[in-house]
């Protein structure tokens, strides 16, 4: 009880400190959930600790430097926070290393690292004889499972397409998860992003449609259809096989954007009421505490469903396109 | 909105770097791993019907090991049975060939002893005899001394043959 109690006094004491500044809700939200050209970490003593990044423009040749010399190389930032040319306000080709591309390359050395390790448990041990212990026996089930998957969805063929499927589970998963942290390394919006989804559905698209069968493409341009729905079934069916990367795209970004949205709302609450004293600060600091978990705990879940989707409806557009005549 | 436009550079960064981890990962990743997964749940499955195999060869072995042990002990009944009967038959052949000798053999004892009951007789008889004959020489002699009664007596014994028939 005395520690429930100790509990909501700090809480009510950080909501008082906080109390005086106005605060941009959506400011903040929109700053964690978009790109930086800096990792902004924290701040302390009124200043902010950030990783400074560098920005990396290609006009008239390739320029190099961090987002504070922007305007000494002749670059500003328009009101999204991008870098345009400061004469003509236009957006040169932006290939910086953002906050998001660090996140995206370390999340992906972590997960080469840890697959490999994995793999290198099964070239040293006898995988018939013992059980796999340590990394290996972690990531097992997960491989295993969207193996197995595959082996379901796409037929004889699945294990040429088994390494893809791995990869964007794996890959997606361990973004998601690492999107729920909330501090460095995680925090960074990765699987929340469009750009991201769209390239994750891109190479979706292709592995179907590079792979596809003639059966497979013989449905889509001439099926076997009554005479009159013969024009008509082709443009459904060419729009179809576009909406599908499309539909994957979104699914997938507007999922982990609300998830990203509402635990930031929720704890931005705290910080709303706080104005408007201390009572009702404190009471709604622990509801929105209590929904904060709750969301985390949803977050949670969210992020192993969305992997599991994705990975899923690729596997089965895979499994359409290698269909054969039966 | 920016947040639905997607960025060039990120888009860019993301197709070289899933590409690159992709790659290594086709190459050096996942396939030894669902390889050894593949491999070990075929094992699974084979050991499993090997199992399944050796459990109903195990129920034909019991069976037939129940039928060998039945048709043993029905053997050792006919043997055990055989066996009482040779005993038997044995038995009785050896009481009545025993039997044929000791008939035998008694038969022979009694044909030996009349002979020598016989033999005895005819021993007796003859001792008998002489002893007669010696006590009749004897009685003769005594009486006969004088020459009267030698006189007296070949009288009688004329008397006597001329009486009685002569036996053989």
């Amino acid at each position: 009880m005395r520690r429930w109690l100790l509990i909501l006094l700090s809480l009510f004491l950080c909501t008082a400190v906080h109390a005086e500044e106005d605060i941009n809700i959506s400011e903040i939200i929109f700053e964690h959930i978009g790109d930086e050209y800096e990792w902004h970490i924290t701040e302390w003593k009124g200043k902010p600790i950030a990783i400074p990044l560098p920005c990396i423009v290609v006009e008239n040749g390739v320029k190099i430097f961090t987002a504070h010399h922007a305007e000494e190389h002749g670059y500003t930032f328009n009101e999204n926070g991008k870098l345009v040319n400061a004469n003509t306000g236009k957006r040169p080709i932006d290939l910086s290393i953002t906050k998001n591309v660090l996140a995206l390359i370390m999340s992906s050395l972590l997960l080469l690292i840890v697959v490999l390790i994995t793999a290198r448990w099964y070239k040293q041990h006898d995988s018939l004889e013992e059980a796999p212990t340590g990394l290996a026996s972690a990531m097992e089930p997960l491989i295993a499972m969207v193996h197995e998957m595959a082996r379901e969805n796409i037929g004889p063929d699945y294990r040429k397409f088994s390494p893809y499927l791995c990869m964007a589970f794996l890959w997606i998963l361990f973004n998601n998860f690492l999107g729920i942290m909330p501090f460095f390394p995680g925090g960074a919006n990765l699987t929340g992003n469009i750009a991201i989804t769209l390239v994750l559905a891109l190479f979706t698209f292709f592995t179907v449609n590079l792979n596809g069968t003639k059966h497979y493409y013989k449905e889509i341009f001439a099926p076997e259809v009554p005479g009159f729905l013969k024009p008509i079934m082709p443009v459904i069916e060419v729009f179809s096989a576009f909406m599908k990367p499309v539909s994957l795209t979104i699914r997938l970004f507007a999922n982990m954007l609300a998830g990203h949205i509402m635990i930031l709302s929720m704890v931005c609450i705290i910080f709303i009421v706080a104005k408007y004293g201390p009572l009702l600060g404190s009471s709604m600091t622990v509801v929105s505490v209590l929904f904060g978990v709750f969301l985390d705990a949803l977050e949670c879940l969210v992020a192993f469903i969305q992997a599991y989707v994705f990975t899923m409806l690729s596997s089965i557009y895979i499994g359409l396109a290698r269909a054969h005549e039966e | 909105m920016s947040l639905v436009t997607p960025e060039f550079g990120l888009l860019f960064w993301m197709v070289v770097i899933f590409g690159l981890v992709f790659f290594l990962l086709a190459k050096f990743g996942f396939p030894i791993i669902t390889d050894s997964v593949d491999k070990r749940s075929a094992k699974i499955a084979q050991s499993l019907k090997d199992a399944d195999e050796i459990a109903a060869r195990m129920e034909a072995w019991k069976v037939e090991q129940a039928q060998l042990l039945e048709k043993t002990r029905r053997e050792q009944s006919a043997i055990l049975k055989e066996a009482t009967e040779t005993k038997a038959r044995i038995v009785a052949d050896a009481r009545t060939q025993a039997r044929a000798e000791a008939d035998k053999i008694l038969a022979e004892a009694k044909l030996q002893i009349a002979a020598e009951k016989e033999s005895a007789l005819r021993d007796v008889r003859r001792e008998v005899a002489l002893l007669g004959v010696q006590v009749a020489e004897k009685v003769l002699r005594h009486e006969l001394s004088d020459e009267g009664s030698q006189r007296a007596f070949l009288d009688q014994l004329v008397d006597e043959a001329n009486e009685t028939p002569i036996r053989s």
